[in-house]
């Protein structure tokens, strides 16, 4: 398989405080990596270098190589628009904005430049087929996305990140803010959608990651500590410490 | 009487650790302990009932005020149209306003009118700039920027109206004078002088809107690759634009009450405008301007009444509107 993501002894500080010591791993394509460990270890930091969410804050600093298709994405030639487009993400909290479902899920859309209403209406019903919501909203595309309960909102999230038609979709802790049911059907929709895009994932959910990731990466401190297939990093860790969390040692 | 036995032990080990902050040890003596006296209401339930008393006694007092104000303005404006007999309709309709002439002669339209127009007019020309200010604050400006700019908010809304008035009557009526011709005074001179006044209103309201716009709605489309600006005219302001209404209200409130810069720059001609910069009188302008002129209890007396029970009934409005956008909102 090819690598879509490659990252090279990436370092980011805030401030004076360096939250990622060189961080290099490389992404599969149609694949789900679960970013591992415990919290305040630089995940999400890590993850939002790679639609370059960290740009907004004041004070960053980030130095090292991320290569999205070849591409340098830190050159200063890089679209942002394009990359963002290219390179989906899914937030914690669920975030729709307070529009109706349809135009949440046109949002990306339109600022893409799409206006043929055709199209639009197509890729709706396309990306909410795929977040497996669209049975559930079909019949209330244009009620306020927010007067849906949790999981839907989050789906629906799903939907309006997939509706750009995005390579990679980036998810921070997608269904840590859910109940155990919304968040297993986020899980199955993953593993559906995991042939055509390519996911990765924070989570503090170990059995989330064993159940349906396909690579699994250990972090602490802001160090990868251990990279590697699910199950030999769940099966056989190399090191003692990757053993101790995913064995719910520590955490 | 196990239970109290219990409760005694429990109390004396407390009063021996002096866990129990509330009771003064001095007075019921350490050891021993009046269970009785626990079970009677202490200093601070007792506090807790005058402080009740003294809140419900000083809302009562101002729910007493605000009716007899009500009332007061209510007994003289409406005495004009029961006592005088002057025909509501004809007060609302007739530009003809000499109430000494008699009950014929009580024509508010012209100031309702002019009131109206210097209210939308600086309305219309501050939204645009507060709107604008309050972008530059909440979005674009540092941190530092956006204190300095607060601190001048608020500095503008601290300055009294008769300083914009007289500002106004020293700048503003001079410079409409050289380029229109004319005295200088109309409505043209009172909308800048409100323009300057609401401004600030209008601003520190909308950067309040735009602070609640929830940051992972700016995170969100951000991720989907909006720009900066695309995020701000599709999500932020489109979020906020209930509370930017109900902003835009205030500003309207303020600028609809304001009496002594507009009487100032207006002229004070109760005549129907038939341009901006030719004299005209608010309803408020009008009232300042002729209250020491009349004598209680007389129609033209009366009359001044009913331009303030007209003014009270708009702000009534205005906080109706507000209330009606928040409740929308909320939806
Ligand atoms: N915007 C920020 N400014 C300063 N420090 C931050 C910021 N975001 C995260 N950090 C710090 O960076 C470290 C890594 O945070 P984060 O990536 O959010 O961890 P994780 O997602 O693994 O829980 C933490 O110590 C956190 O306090
Ligand atoms: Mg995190």
């Amino acid at each position: 398989m090819t690598t879509i993501i490659s990252s090279k002894d990436v370092h980011l500080s805030y401030g004076n405080f360096e939250a990622l010591h060189g961080i290099s791993m490389d992404f599969k394509q149609n694949e789900l990596t679960a970013l591992l460990g415990p919290s305040g270890c630089g995940k999400s930091t890590f993850l939002r270098c790679i639609n370059r969410m960290n740009d907004d804050i004041a004070n960053v600093k980030i130095t090292g190589e991320i290569k999205f298709e070849n591409q340098d994405i830190y050159s200063p030639k890089t679209d942002l628009v394009w990359l963002r487009k290219e390179v989906g993400m899914v937030f914690q909290q669920p975030t729709p904005f307070p529009f109706s479902v349809y135009n949440n899920i046109a949002y990306g859309l339109k600022l893409a430049g799409i206006k043929d209403k055709a199209l639009i209406d197509q890729r709706v019903e396309e990306s909410l087929k795929q977040a497996a919501i669209w049975r559930e909203v079909k019949d209330d595309l244009n009620k306020n996305a927010q007067s849906f309960s949790g999981g839907q909102q989050q789906r629906i999230c799903i939907a309006r990140a997939l509706a750009v038609h995005p390579k990679v979709v980036l998810l921070d802790e997608p269904t840590s803010a859910l109940d155990p049911i919304s968040s297993s059907e986020i899980e199955e929709t993953l593993l559906n959608l995991k042939h055509e895009f390519t996911f990765i994932m924070v989570t503090h959910n170990l059995q989330q990651a064993s159940r349906i990731s396909d690579m699994t990466a250990f972090f602490m401190n802001g160090d990868l500590i251990e990279y590697g297939t699910t199950s030999d990093m769940f099966m056989k860790p190399q090191k003692q410490i990757t053993s101790d969390y995913l064995n719910g040692r520590f955490g | 009487m196990d239970n109290k036995e219990d409760l005694k032990k429990v109390v004396d080990q407390a009063l021996a650790e002096q866990k129990v902050p509330h009771v003064k040890l001095k007075k019921i003596g350490a050891q021993k302990a009046d269970v009785d006296k626990l079970t009677q209401p202490s200093k601070e339930t007792r506090q807790e009932y005058w402080g009740k008393g003294l809140t419900y006694s000083a809302i009562l007092l101002i729910i007493i005020l605000v009716a007899s104000i009500i009332g007061f303005i209510a007994v003289h404006g409406l005495a004009t149209f029961t006592q005088n007999h002057v025909n509501v309709w004809h007060f609302l309709s007739s530009t003809d306003w000499d109430p000494g002439e008699g009950k014929n002669h009580v024509g508010a339209l012209a100031m309702i009118v002019t009131s109206f127009a210097v209210t939308l007019l600086a309305a219309i020309v501050a939204t645009p700039f507060a709107i604008s200010v309050a972008l530059f604050m909440t979005e674009y400006s540092s941190k530092k920027g956006s204190r300095f700019l607060q601190s001048v908010i608020e500095l503008l809304v601290g300055i009294p109206s008769v300083v914009y008035g007289f500002l106004g009557l020293s700048i503003i009526v001079p410079f409409i004078r050289s380029v229109f011709g004319g005295t200088g005074f109309g409505i043209l001179s009172a909308t800048l002088v409100l323009f300057v006044m609401v401004l600030p209103t209008i601003t520190s309201l909308t950067v309040d809107a735009l602070k609640a716009v929830p940051n992972h709605y700016r995170q969100a489309s951000a991720a989907l690759g909006a720009t900066h600006w695309q995020t701000i005219y599709k999500v932020v302001l489109r979020v906020a634009t209930p509370r930017i209404l109900t902003a835009v209200i205030f500003g309207m409130a303020r600028a609809f009450g304001e009496a002594l810069a507009v009487q100032m720059v207006i002229g004070n001609a109760v005549l129907m405008p038939y341009n901006l910069v030719s004299p005209a009188a608010t309803l408020t302008s009008q009232l300042t301007s002729q209250m020491g002129n009349t004598v209680m209890g007389t129609l033209p007396n009366n009359a001044l009444w009913s331009l303030a029970l007209l003014l009270l009934i708009m702000a009534l409005f205005f906080n109706f509107l507000v209330r009606l956008i928040g409740r929308k909102g909320q939806k």
